[in-house]
Protein backbone atom coordinates (compact mmCIF):
# COMPACT_ATOMS: atom_id res chain seq x y z
CA UNK A 1 0.00 0.00 0.00
CA UNK A 2 1.02 3.65 -0.87
CA UNK A 3 1.04 6.37 1.33
CA UNK A 4 -0.49 9.74 -0.02
CA UNK A 5 2.32 11.74 1.47
CA UNK A 6 0.80 15.06 0.76
CA UNK A 7 -2.76 14.05 3.19
CA UNK A 8 0.23 12.70 5.18
CA UNK A 9 2.84 15.18 6.61
CA UNK A 10 0.04 17.60 8.41
CA UNK A 11 -0.93 14.37 10.07
CA UNK A 12 2.50 13.96 11.26
CA UNK A 13 3.02 17.82 12.20
CA UNK A 14 -0.27 17.58 14.10
CA UNK A 15 1.12 14.38 15.54
CA UNK A 16 4.34 15.71 16.61
CA UNK A 17 2.68 18.82 17.82
CA UNK A 18 0.54 16.81 20.50
CA UNK A 19 3.75 14.47 21.71
CA UNK A 20 5.64 17.72 22.39
CA UNK A 21 2.48 19.26 24.36
CA UNK A 22 1.91 16.13 26.07
CA UNK A 23 5.82 15.86 27.10
CA UNK A 24 5.78 19.59 28.00
CA UNK A 25 2.44 19.76 29.78
CA UNK A 26 3.56 16.35 31.82
CA UNK A 27 7.48 17.64 32.73
CA UNK A 28 5.80 21.11 34.35
CA UNK A 29 3.72 19.17 36.67
CA UNK A 30 5.64 16.25 36.89
CA UNK A 31 8.99 18.28 38.14
CA UNK A 32 6.58 20.77 40.60
CA UNK A 33 5.25 17.33 41.89
CA UNK A 34 8.16 14.95 42.02
CA UNK A 35 10.02 18.48 43.57
CA UNK A 36 7.70 18.33 46.27
CA UNK A 37 7.74 14.93 47.27
CA UNK A 38 11.43 14.85 46.48
CA UNK A 39 11.90 17.29 49.02
CA UNK A 40 9.59 16.50 51.50
CA UNK A 41 11.34 12.91 51.33
CA UNK A 42 14.55 14.24 51.74
CA UNK A 43 13.87 16.70 54.64
CA UNK A 44 11.36 14.30 56.70
CA UNK A 45 14.96 11.68 56.64
CA UNK A 46 16.11 10.47 59.71
CA UNK A 47 18.51 13.30 60.82
CA UNK A 48 17.60 15.71 58.78
CA UNK A 49 16.28 19.45 59.17
CA UNK A 50 11.65 18.24 59.28
CA UNK A 51 12.67 14.52 60.40
CA UNK A 52 9.78 12.89 60.80
CA UNK A 53 9.38 9.66 60.63
CA UNK A 54 5.83 8.59 59.42
CA UNK A 55 5.90 10.86 56.46
CA UNK A 56 9.39 9.63 55.25
CA UNK A 57 8.04 6.12 55.53
CA UNK A 58 4.59 6.28 53.66
CA UNK A 59 6.16 8.50 51.04
CA UNK A 60 9.16 6.13 50.25
CA UNK A 61 6.31 3.16 50.24
CA UNK A 62 4.23 4.96 47.66
CA UNK A 63 7.45 5.42 45.17
CA UNK A 64 8.20 2.03 45.89
CA UNK A 65 4.70 0.46 44.79
CA UNK A 66 4.69 3.08 41.79
CA UNK A 67 7.99 2.96 40.37
CA UNK A 68 7.94 -0.39 39.34
CA UNK A 69 4.47 -0.70 37.62
CA UNK A 70 5.10 -1.00 33.77
CA UNK A 71 4.02 2.07 32.39
CA UNK A 72 1.36 0.46 29.86
CA UNK A 73 -0.01 -1.09 32.72
CA UNK A 74 -0.81 1.57 34.97
CA UNK A 75 -2.08 3.58 32.48
CA UNK A 76 -4.52 1.30 31.76
CA UNK A 77 -4.88 0.81 35.89
CA UNK A 78 -5.78 4.13 37.00
CA UNK A 79 -7.95 4.96 34.03
CA UNK A 80 -11.06 5.21 35.85
CA UNK A 81 -9.32 7.29 38.22
CA UNK A 82 -8.51 9.24 35.03
CA UNK A 83 -11.98 9.10 33.80
CA UNK A 84 -13.11 11.05 36.93
CA UNK A 85 -10.83 13.70 36.98
CA UNK A 86 -10.87 14.49 33.43
CA UNK A 87 -14.20 12.87 32.22
CA UNK A 88 -12.11 10.97 29.88
CA UNK A 89 -9.46 8.36 29.16
CA UNK A 90 -8.93 9.47 25.75
CA UNK A 91 -6.95 12.03 23.90
CA UNK A 92 -3.82 13.72 24.61
CA UNK A 93 -5.35 15.87 27.64
CA UNK A 94 -6.36 12.50 29.34
CA UNK A 95 -2.54 11.35 28.77
CA UNK A 96 -1.01 13.89 30.87
CA UNK A 97 -2.72 12.56 34.08
CA UNK A 98 -1.42 9.19 34.54
CA UNK A 99 2.06 10.39 32.67
CA UNK A 100 2.09 12.84 35.41
CA UNK A 101 1.25 10.96 38.27
CA UNK A 102 4.36 8.10 36.93
CA UNK A 103 6.80 10.84 36.50
CA UNK A 104 6.32 12.62 39.40
CA UNK A 105 7.46 9.71 41.28
CA UNK A 106 10.73 9.70 39.10
CA UNK A 107 11.20 12.84 39.77
CA UNK A 108 10.83 12.33 43.44
CA UNK A 109 13.64 9.89 43.68
CA UNK A 110 16.13 11.71 41.52
CA UNK A 111 15.60 15.03 43.51
CA UNK A 112 16.16 12.87 46.66
CA UNK A 113 18.94 11.25 45.42
CA UNK A 114 21.01 14.83 44.53
CA UNK A 115 19.90 16.16 47.34
CA UNK A 116 21.09 13.51 49.16
CA UNK A 117 24.34 14.01 47.31
CA UNK A 118 24.81 17.76 49.18
CA UNK A 119 27.10 18.59 52.16
CA UNK A 120 25.36 17.71 55.03
CA UNK A 121 27.88 20.47 56.40
CA UNK A 122 26.30 22.75 53.72
CA UNK A 123 22.89 22.78 55.57
CA UNK A 124 24.46 22.67 59.27
CA UNK A 125 26.27 25.96 57.96
CA UNK A 126 23.29 27.48 56.88
CA UNK A 127 21.14 26.26 60.51
CA UNK A 128 24.07 27.84 62.51
CA UNK A 129 23.14 31.02 60.80
CA UNK A 130 19.86 31.11 61.58
CA UNK A 131 18.22 30.01 58.69
CA UNK A 132 14.80 28.35 58.75
CA UNK A 133 13.84 24.48 57.36
CA UNK A 134 12.08 26.41 54.75
CA UNK A 135 14.47 28.83 54.01
CA UNK A 136 17.05 25.90 53.46
CA UNK A 137 14.97 24.55 51.50
CA UNK A 138 14.47 26.92 48.75
CA UNK A 139 18.09 29.08 49.57
CA UNK A 140 20.40 26.11 49.95
CA UNK A 141 19.10 22.49 48.87
CA UNK A 142 17.89 23.57 45.82
CA UNK A 143 19.95 25.48 43.94
CA UNK A 144 23.49 23.41 44.83
CA UNK A 145 21.39 20.31 43.74
CA UNK A 146 19.96 22.43 40.51
CA UNK A 147 23.01 21.45 37.72
CA UNK A 148 22.60 17.76 38.41
CA UNK A 149 18.98 18.18 39.12
CA UNK A 150 18.42 19.73 35.46
CA UNK A 151 20.49 16.68 34.09
CA UNK A 152 17.65 14.04 36.13
CA UNK A 153 15.10 15.95 35.08
CA UNK A 154 16.44 15.64 31.20
CA UNK A 155 16.24 11.85 31.77
CA UNK A 156 13.03 12.01 32.96
CA UNK A 157 11.99 14.29 29.57
CA UNK A 158 13.63 11.42 27.42
CA UNK A 159 11.41 9.03 29.06
CA UNK A 160 8.37 10.67 28.74
CA UNK A 161 8.40 10.71 25.26
CA UNK A 162 8.91 7.14 25.53
CA UNK A 163 5.85 7.60 27.54
CA UNK A 164 4.04 8.96 25.35
CA UNK A 165 4.06 7.14 22.64
CA UNK A 166 2.90 4.39 24.80
CA UNK A 167 0.16 7.10 26.12
CA UNK A 168 -0.65 6.94 22.48
CA UNK A 169 -1.35 3.56 21.69
CA UNK A 170 -4.70 3.83 23.72
CA UNK A 171 -5.91 6.89 22.35
CA UNK A 172 -3.66 9.27 23.82
CA UNK A 173 -2.85 10.95 20.06
CA UNK A 174 0.34 11.94 18.99
CA UNK A 175 3.43 10.08 17.32
CA UNK A 176 3.12 7.36 18.95
CA UNK A 177 -0.54 6.57 17.86
CA UNK A 178 0.67 7.77 14.26
CA UNK A 179 3.04 4.83 14.36
CA UNK A 180 0.49 2.17 15.71
CA UNK A 181 -2.35 2.68 13.51
CA UNK A 182 -0.55 3.40 10.38
CA UNK A 183 3.28 1.83 10.82
CA UNK A 184 2.01 -1.22 12.95
CA UNK A 185 -1.54 -2.19 12.08
CA UNK A 186 -1.27 -1.07 8.49
CA UNK A 187 2.13 -2.63 8.19
CA UNK A 188 3.22 0.76 6.51
CA UNK A 189 7.27 0.64 7.16
CA UNK A 190 8.01 4.21 5.63
CA UNK A 191 5.29 5.77 8.46
CA UNK A 192 6.99 4.23 10.88
CA UNK A 193 10.61 4.98 9.80
CA UNK A 194 9.36 8.70 9.66
CA UNK A 195 8.11 8.61 13.47
CA UNK A 196 11.21 7.03 14.82
CA UNK A 197 13.19 9.37 13.18
CA UNK A 198 11.23 12.20 14.54
CA UNK A 199 11.10 10.67 18.06
CA UNK A 200 14.53 10.38 17.92
CA UNK A 201 15.44 14.09 17.20
CA UNK A 202 12.92 14.98 19.64
CA UNK A 203 14.94 13.07 22.31
CA UNK A 204 18.33 14.27 20.73
CA UNK A 205 16.87 18.29 21.41
CA UNK A 206 15.67 17.78 24.83
CA UNK A 207 18.87 16.28 25.89
CA UNK A 208 21.01 19.03 24.14
CA UNK A 209 18.86 21.45 26.19
CA UNK A 210 19.50 19.54 28.65
CA UNK A 211 22.75 19.43 29.04
CA UNK A 212 23.31 22.49 28.56
CA UNK A 213 21.34 24.00 31.12
CA UNK A 214 23.17 22.12 33.80
CA UNK A 215 26.64 23.11 32.27
CA UNK A 216 24.91 26.73 32.85
CA UNK A 217 24.58 25.85 36.66
CA UNK A 218 26.73 23.67 37.54
CA UNK A 219 29.73 26.34 36.85
CA UNK A 220 32.20 24.52 35.43
CA UNK B 1 29.56 35.06 77.85
CA UNK B 2 29.10 31.13 77.51
CA UNK B 3 28.61 28.87 80.45
CA UNK B 4 28.43 25.50 80.86
CA UNK B 5 27.01 23.81 83.89
CA UNK B 6 27.15 19.71 84.40
CA UNK B 7 26.36 19.60 80.83
CA UNK B 8 25.66 16.09 79.36
CA UNK B 9 25.03 15.09 75.98
CA UNK B 10 24.08 11.34 74.52
CA UNK B 11 23.40 9.82 71.55
CA UNK B 12 22.06 7.05 70.48
CA UNK B 13 19.13 4.30 71.30
CA UNK B 14 18.32 2.53 74.84
CA UNK B 15 21.20 -0.25 74.54
CA UNK B 16 23.89 1.66 72.33
CA UNK B 17 24.22 5.01 74.23
CA UNK B 18 26.83 7.06 73.35
CA UNK B 19 27.85 9.85 76.16
CA UNK B 20 29.91 12.32 73.88
CA UNK B 21 29.46 14.74 76.56
CA UNK B 22 29.45 14.20 80.16
CA UNK B 23 29.03 16.62 83.07
CA UNK B 24 30.83 19.46 81.57
CA UNK B 25 31.07 22.49 83.61
CA UNK B 26 33.35 25.71 82.00
CA UNK B 27 33.04 29.39 80.91
CA UNK B 28 33.99 30.99 78.11
CA UNK B 29 34.28 34.73 79.05
CA UNK B 30 34.17 37.53 77.31
CA UNK B 31 37.12 38.65 74.52
CA UNK B 32 39.16 35.80 75.17
CA UNK B 33 40.28 33.24 72.88
CA UNK B 34 39.50 29.94 74.58
CA UNK B 35 40.59 26.09 73.21
CA UNK B 36 39.61 22.97 73.96
CA UNK B 37 41.64 20.46 72.73
CA UNK B 38 41.13 16.59 72.49
CA UNK B 39 41.77 13.71 70.18
CA UNK B 40 38.99 12.81 67.86
CA UNK B 41 35.85 11.16 69.64
CA UNK B 42 36.79 13.01 72.74
CA UNK B 43 33.32 15.07 72.37
CA UNK B 44 34.79 18.61 71.42
CA UNK B 45 32.73 19.01 68.15
CA UNK B 46 29.38 18.44 70.24
CA UNK B 47 30.50 20.77 72.84
CA UNK B 48 31.20 23.18 70.52
CA UNK B 49 27.19 22.31 68.80
CA UNK B 50 26.05 22.60 72.00
CA UNK B 51 27.11 26.29 72.28
CA UNK B 52 24.39 27.41 69.11
CA UNK B 53 22.30 24.42 69.62
CA UNK B 54 23.30 22.31 66.73
CA UNK B 55 22.84 20.07 69.26
CA UNK B 56 20.54 19.91 72.35
CA UNK B 57 21.80 18.93 75.37
CA UNK B 58 20.03 15.89 77.29
CA UNK B 59 21.09 17.51 80.74
CA UNK B 60 22.51 20.74 82.53
CA UNK B 61 22.66 23.71 81.36
CA UNK B 62 23.59 26.34 78.75
CA UNK B 63 23.89 29.88 79.15
CA UNK B 64 24.93 32.32 76.28
CA UNK B 65 25.00 36.25 76.32
CA UNK B 66 23.14 36.06 79.75
CA UNK B 67 20.40 33.54 78.79
CA UNK B 68 19.55 30.17 78.83
CA UNK B 69 19.51 28.91 75.71
CA UNK B 70 17.88 25.60 75.77
CA UNK B 71 14.92 27.10 76.99
CA UNK B 72 14.55 29.36 73.45
CA UNK B 73 11.63 28.70 71.21
CA UNK B 74 12.62 27.98 67.54
CA UNK B 75 12.38 31.72 66.37
CA UNK B 76 14.62 33.11 69.40
CA UNK B 77 17.28 30.35 69.01
CA UNK B 78 17.21 31.34 65.15
CA UNK B 79 17.98 35.06 66.24
CA UNK B 80 20.63 33.51 68.76
CA UNK B 81 22.47 32.05 65.86
CA UNK B 82 22.79 35.48 63.80
CA UNK B 83 24.73 36.21 67.13
CA UNK B 84 26.87 33.42 67.27
CA UNK B 85 29.35 32.99 63.94
CA UNK B 86 30.29 29.57 62.92
CA UNK B 87 33.33 28.46 61.02
CA UNK B 88 33.84 24.88 59.92
CA UNK B 89 36.61 22.14 59.05
CA UNK B 90 35.69 21.80 55.84
CA UNK B 91 34.72 25.14 55.33
CA UNK B 92 31.01 24.41 54.32
CA UNK B 93 30.70 27.73 51.73
CA UNK B 94 27.82 27.33 49.28
CA UNK B 95 29.35 26.45 46.08
CA UNK B 96 26.73 27.23 43.58
CA UNK B 97 27.04 31.40 45.01
CA UNK B 98 29.81 33.18 44.67
CA UNK B 99 32.33 34.68 47.35
CA UNK B 100 29.98 37.55 47.22
CA UNK B 101 27.13 35.67 47.59
CA UNK B 102 27.87 33.51 50.76
CA UNK B 103 29.20 36.74 52.77
CA UNK B 104 25.63 37.71 51.95
CA UNK B 105 24.17 35.11 52.36
CA UNK B 106 23.13 35.61 56.77
CA UNK B 107 22.89 39.52 55.84
CA UNK B 108 20.17 38.29 53.66
CA UNK B 109 18.95 36.02 56.48
CA UNK B 110 18.80 38.77 58.67
CA UNK B 111 16.90 41.09 56.24
CA UNK B 112 19.33 43.87 55.35
CA UNK B 113 18.69 46.36 52.95
CA UNK B 114 20.31 45.96 49.35
CA UNK B 115 22.54 48.79 49.78
CA UNK B 116 23.40 48.29 53.06
CA UNK B 117 24.46 44.69 52.22
CA UNK B 118 26.70 45.66 49.62
CA UNK B 119 28.07 47.83 51.86
CA UNK B 120 28.97 45.14 55.01
CA UNK B 121 29.87 42.61 52.19
CA UNK B 122 32.52 44.13 50.77
CA UNK B 123 33.65 45.66 54.00
CA UNK B 124 34.16 42.33 54.84
CA UNK B 125 35.94 41.34 51.68
CA UNK B 126 38.37 43.83 52.49
CA UNK B 127 39.08 43.07 56.03
CA UNK B 128 39.98 39.02 54.71
CA UNK B 129 42.14 40.58 51.76
CA UNK B 130 39.87 39.09 49.58
CA UNK B 131 38.00 42.01 47.55
CA UNK B 132 39.66 40.60 44.08
CA UNK B 133 37.56 37.21 44.78
CA UNK B 134 33.97 38.50 44.82
CA UNK B 135 32.92 37.39 41.88
CA UNK B 136 34.51 34.10 42.21
CA UNK B 137 33.16 30.42 43.01
CA UNK B 138 34.07 29.00 46.14
CA UNK B 139 35.82 26.02 44.03
CA UNK B 140 38.02 27.94 42.07
CA UNK B 141 39.52 28.97 45.46
CA UNK B 142 42.57 27.55 47.57
CA UNK B 143 42.00 25.94 51.31
CA UNK B 144 43.29 29.77 52.82
CA UNK B 145 41.05 31.70 50.82
CA UNK B 146 38.14 29.42 51.70
CA UNK B 147 38.63 29.91 55.04
CA UNK B 148 38.68 33.47 54.86
CA UNK B 149 35.22 33.37 53.14
CA UNK B 150 34.20 31.17 55.55
CA UNK B 151 35.44 33.53 58.58
CA UNK B 152 33.89 36.72 56.50
CA UNK B 153 30.39 35.07 56.18
CA UNK B 154 30.67 33.56 59.62
CA UNK B 155 31.47 37.69 61.23
CA UNK B 156 29.01 39.46 58.89
CA UNK B 157 25.98 40.05 60.85
CA UNK B 158 28.55 41.22 63.41
CA UNK B 159 28.01 38.10 66.33
CA UNK B 160 29.33 38.19 70.00
CA UNK B 161 31.04 34.93 69.52
CA UNK B 162 32.56 33.06 66.84
CA UNK B 163 33.24 29.32 67.33
CA UNK B 164 35.53 27.58 65.17
CA UNK B 165 35.35 24.19 64.43
CA UNK B 166 38.96 22.50 63.98
CA UNK B 167 39.29 25.59 61.19
CA UNK B 168 42.55 24.75 60.47
CA UNK B 169 42.93 21.47 60.61
CA UNK B 170 42.49 20.65 56.71
CA UNK B 171 44.95 23.34 56.06
CA UNK B 172 48.73 23.34 55.20
CA UNK B 173 50.82 24.93 58.43
CA UNK B 174 51.60 27.59 56.54
CA UNK B 175 47.76 28.38 55.44
CA UNK B 176 47.10 27.83 59.25
CA UNK B 177 49.77 30.15 60.71
CA UNK B 178 47.96 32.59 57.82
CA UNK B 179 44.05 31.91 59.29
CA UNK B 180 45.38 31.99 62.93
CA UNK B 181 46.58 35.36 62.59
CA UNK B 182 43.13 36.50 61.15
CA UNK B 183 41.35 35.18 63.94
CA UNK B 184 44.06 36.66 66.53
CA UNK B 185 42.40 40.11 64.30
CA UNK B 186 39.09 39.15 64.33
CA UNK B 187 39.50 38.64 68.35
CA UNK B 188 41.62 42.47 68.52
CA UNK B 189 39.64 44.40 66.42
CA UNK B 190 36.44 43.36 66.73
CA UNK B 191 36.57 42.20 69.98
CA UNK B 192 34.72 38.84 69.58
CA UNK B 193 34.98 35.95 72.06
CA UNK B 194 36.11 32.64 70.04
CA UNK B 195 36.05 29.63 71.45
CA UNK B 196 38.10 26.91 69.39
CA UNK B 197 38.29 23.50 69.15
CA UNK B 198 41.20 21.74 68.03
CA UNK B 199 43.32 18.77 68.15
CA UNK B 200 46.17 20.35 67.61
CA UNK B 201 48.07 21.69 70.54
CA UNK B 202 50.22 24.47 68.75
CA UNK B 203 46.85 26.32 67.83
CA UNK B 204 46.09 26.40 71.41
CA UNK B 205 49.76 27.47 72.14
CA UNK B 206 49.29 30.44 69.06
CA UNK B 207 46.31 31.91 69.97
CA UNK B 208 44.21 30.45 73.32
CA UNK B 209 43.96 32.67 76.55
CA UNK B 210 42.52 29.50 78.12
CA UNK B 211 42.48 26.32 77.47
CA UNK B 212 40.07 22.77 78.66
CA UNK B 213 41.19 19.35 77.50
CA UNK B 214 38.82 16.84 76.87
CA UNK B 215 39.02 13.05 77.20
CA UNK B 216 36.42 10.78 76.65
CA UNK B 217 33.52 13.54 77.00
CA UNK B 218 34.84 15.32 79.93
CA UNK B 219 37.40 18.13 80.74
CA UNK B 220 39.93 16.88 82.29
CA UNK B 221 42.12 20.22 82.58
CA UNK B 222 41.59 23.48 82.34
CA UNK B 223 43.23 26.82 82.91
CA UNK B 224 45.61 29.56 81.69
CA UNK B 225 47.33 28.47 78.33
CA UNK B 226 50.46 29.29 80.18
CA UNK B 227 50.09 27.55 83.58
CA UNK B 228 48.98 24.27 81.43
CA UNK B 229 51.71 24.52 79.57
CA UNK B 230 54.35 24.87 82.61
CA UNK B 231 52.58 22.59 84.45
CA UNK B 232 50.62 19.90 83.28
CA UNK B 233 48.36 17.76 85.29
CA UNK B 234 47.34 14.72 83.29
CA UNK B 235 49.17 12.28 80.81
CA UNK B 236 46.64 13.37 77.86
CA UNK B 237 47.63 17.13 78.60
CA UNK B 238 51.35 15.82 78.43
CA UNK B 239 51.20 14.39 75.46
CA UNK B 240 49.66 16.85 73.90
CA UNK B 241 52.11 19.32 74.90
CA UNK B 242 55.45 17.38 74.08
CA UNK B 243 53.52 17.30 70.58
CA UNK B 244 54.65 20.85 70.36
CA UNK B 245 57.50 20.64 71.96
CA UNK B 246 59.83 17.80 72.27
CA UNK B 247 62.10 17.48 75.14
CA UNK B 248 62.55 14.77 76.09
CA UNK B 249 66.55 13.50 75.43
CA UNK B 250 66.94 10.14 73.41
CA UNK B 251 67.55 7.05 75.30
CA UNK B 252 70.77 6.83 72.99
CA UNK B 253 71.89 9.33 74.11
CA UNK B 254 70.99 9.20 77.79
CA UNK B 255 73.00 5.65 77.73
CA UNK B 256 75.94 7.40 76.54
CA UNK B 257 75.87 10.12 79.15
CA UNK B 258 75.78 7.17 81.50
CA UNK B 259 78.28 5.20 80.22
CA UNK B 260 81.18 8.29 80.45
CA UNK B 261 79.36 8.77 84.48
CA UNK B 262 80.57 12.57 84.03
CA UNK B 263 78.02 14.21 86.43
CA UNK B 264 74.52 14.05 87.14
CA UNK B 265 71.58 15.62 84.87
CA UNK B 266 69.28 18.43 85.88
CA UNK B 267 66.59 19.76 84.07
CA UNK B 268 66.67 23.27 84.80
CA UNK B 269 62.88 25.01 84.89
CA UNK B 270 62.39 28.74 84.30
CA UNK B 271 60.66 30.54 86.02
CA UNK B 272 58.96 33.95 84.73
CA UNK B 273 61.21 36.91 84.36
CA UNK B 274 64.53 34.61 84.79
CA UNK B 275 64.51 33.54 81.41
CA UNK B 276 66.62 37.01 80.78
CA UNK B 277 69.33 36.51 83.56
CA UNK B 278 72.87 34.66 82.82
CA UNK B 279 72.42 32.65 85.71
CA UNK B 280 74.65 29.50 84.25
CA UNK B 281 77.96 31.62 84.09
CA UNK B 282 77.56 33.76 87.14
CA UNK B 283 77.56 30.34 89.02
CA UNK B 284 79.72 28.48 87.01
CA UNK B 285 82.01 31.61 87.67
CA UNK B 286 81.25 31.35 91.67
CA UNK B 287 81.85 27.60 91.87
CA UNK B 288 84.40 24.36 90.60
CA UNK B 289 81.06 22.67 88.43
CA UNK B 290 81.22 23.02 84.50
CA UNK B 291 77.38 22.61 82.66
CA UNK B 292 77.21 20.65 79.81
CA UNK B 293 74.23 22.04 77.91
CA UNK B 294 71.83 18.98 76.61
CA UNK B 295 68.60 20.54 75.50
CA UNK B 296 67.35 23.88 75.87
CA UNK B 297 64.08 25.68 74.24
CA UNK B 298 62.69 28.96 75.47
CA UNK B 299 59.79 30.20 74.06
CA UNK B 300 57.11 32.80 73.99
CA UNK B 301 53.65 32.07 75.32
CA UNK B 302 51.53 34.69 75.70
CA UNK B 303 53.79 37.03 75.46
CA UNK B 304 55.48 35.37 78.59
CA UNK B 305 58.80 33.85 78.25
CA UNK B 306 59.08 30.17 79.52
CA UNK B 307 61.18 27.04 79.19
CA UNK B 308 63.61 24.56 79.83
CA UNK B 309 67.64 23.36 79.69
CA UNK B 310 68.67 20.02 80.58
CA UNK B 311 72.21 20.12 81.76
CA UNK B 312 74.92 17.93 83.13
CA UNK B 313 76.55 19.48 86.06
CA UNK B 314 80.59 18.38 85.79
CA UNK B 315 82.21 19.02 89.39
CA UNK B 316 83.27 17.81 92.76
CA UNK B 317 80.04 16.70 94.80
CA UNK B 318 80.34 19.22 97.31
CA UNK B 319 80.46 21.69 94.59
CA UNK B 320 77.44 20.02 92.97
CA UNK B 321 75.51 20.65 95.68
CA UNK B 322 76.63 24.12 96.71
CA UNK B 323 75.08 25.04 93.34
CA UNK B 324 71.94 23.05 93.06
CA UNK B 325 71.15 24.75 96.33
CA UNK B 326 71.57 28.47 94.46
CA UNK B 327 70.45 27.19 91.77
CA UNK B 328 67.17 26.31 93.35
CA UNK B 329 66.23 29.65 94.36
CA UNK B 330 65.74 31.26 91.49
CA UNK B 331 64.71 28.16 89.22
CA UNK B 332 63.06 25.17 89.39
CA UNK B 333 65.18 22.06 89.34
CA UNK B 334 64.88 18.33 88.57
CA UNK B 335 66.89 15.71 88.31
CA UNK B 336 67.00 13.90 84.86
CA UNK B 337 67.39 9.94 85.67
CA UNK B 338 69.08 7.73 83.54
CA UNK B 339 66.95 5.13 82.74
CA UNK B 340 63.72 6.35 81.16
Amino acid sequence: MQVDWATFWPRIIEATGETILMVILTLIFATILGLVIGLLLFVTRKGNILENRWIFYFLNLLINIIRPIPFIIFLVAISPFTRMIMGTTIGTAAAVLPMTIAAAFAVARIVENNLVSIDPGIIEAAQAMGASPLRIIFTVLIPEALGPLILGITFITVGLIDFSAMAGTVGGGGLGDLAMTYGYQRFDTSVMIVTVVILILLVQIAQFLGNMLSRFFLRR
Amino acid sequence: MIRFTNVSKTFGTKENVVKAVQDVSLEVKKGEIFGVIGFSGAGKSTLLRLVNLLERPTSGEIIVNDKRIDALSQKELRQLRSRIGMIFQSFNLFSSRTVYGNIAYPLKLAGWSKAKLDQRVKEMLRFVGLEDKATKYPESLSGGQKQRVGIARALATSPDILICDEATSALDPETTEEILQLLLKVNKEYNITIMLITHEMHVIKRVCNRVAVMEDGRVIEEGQVFNVFTKPQNETTKNFIRSVQNDQLSSHLLEKLQESKRGKLYRIIYKEGVSNQPILSKISKKYQVDFNILYGNISELQERLFGSLIVEFIGEEVEVSKVIKELEKIVELKEVHYAS
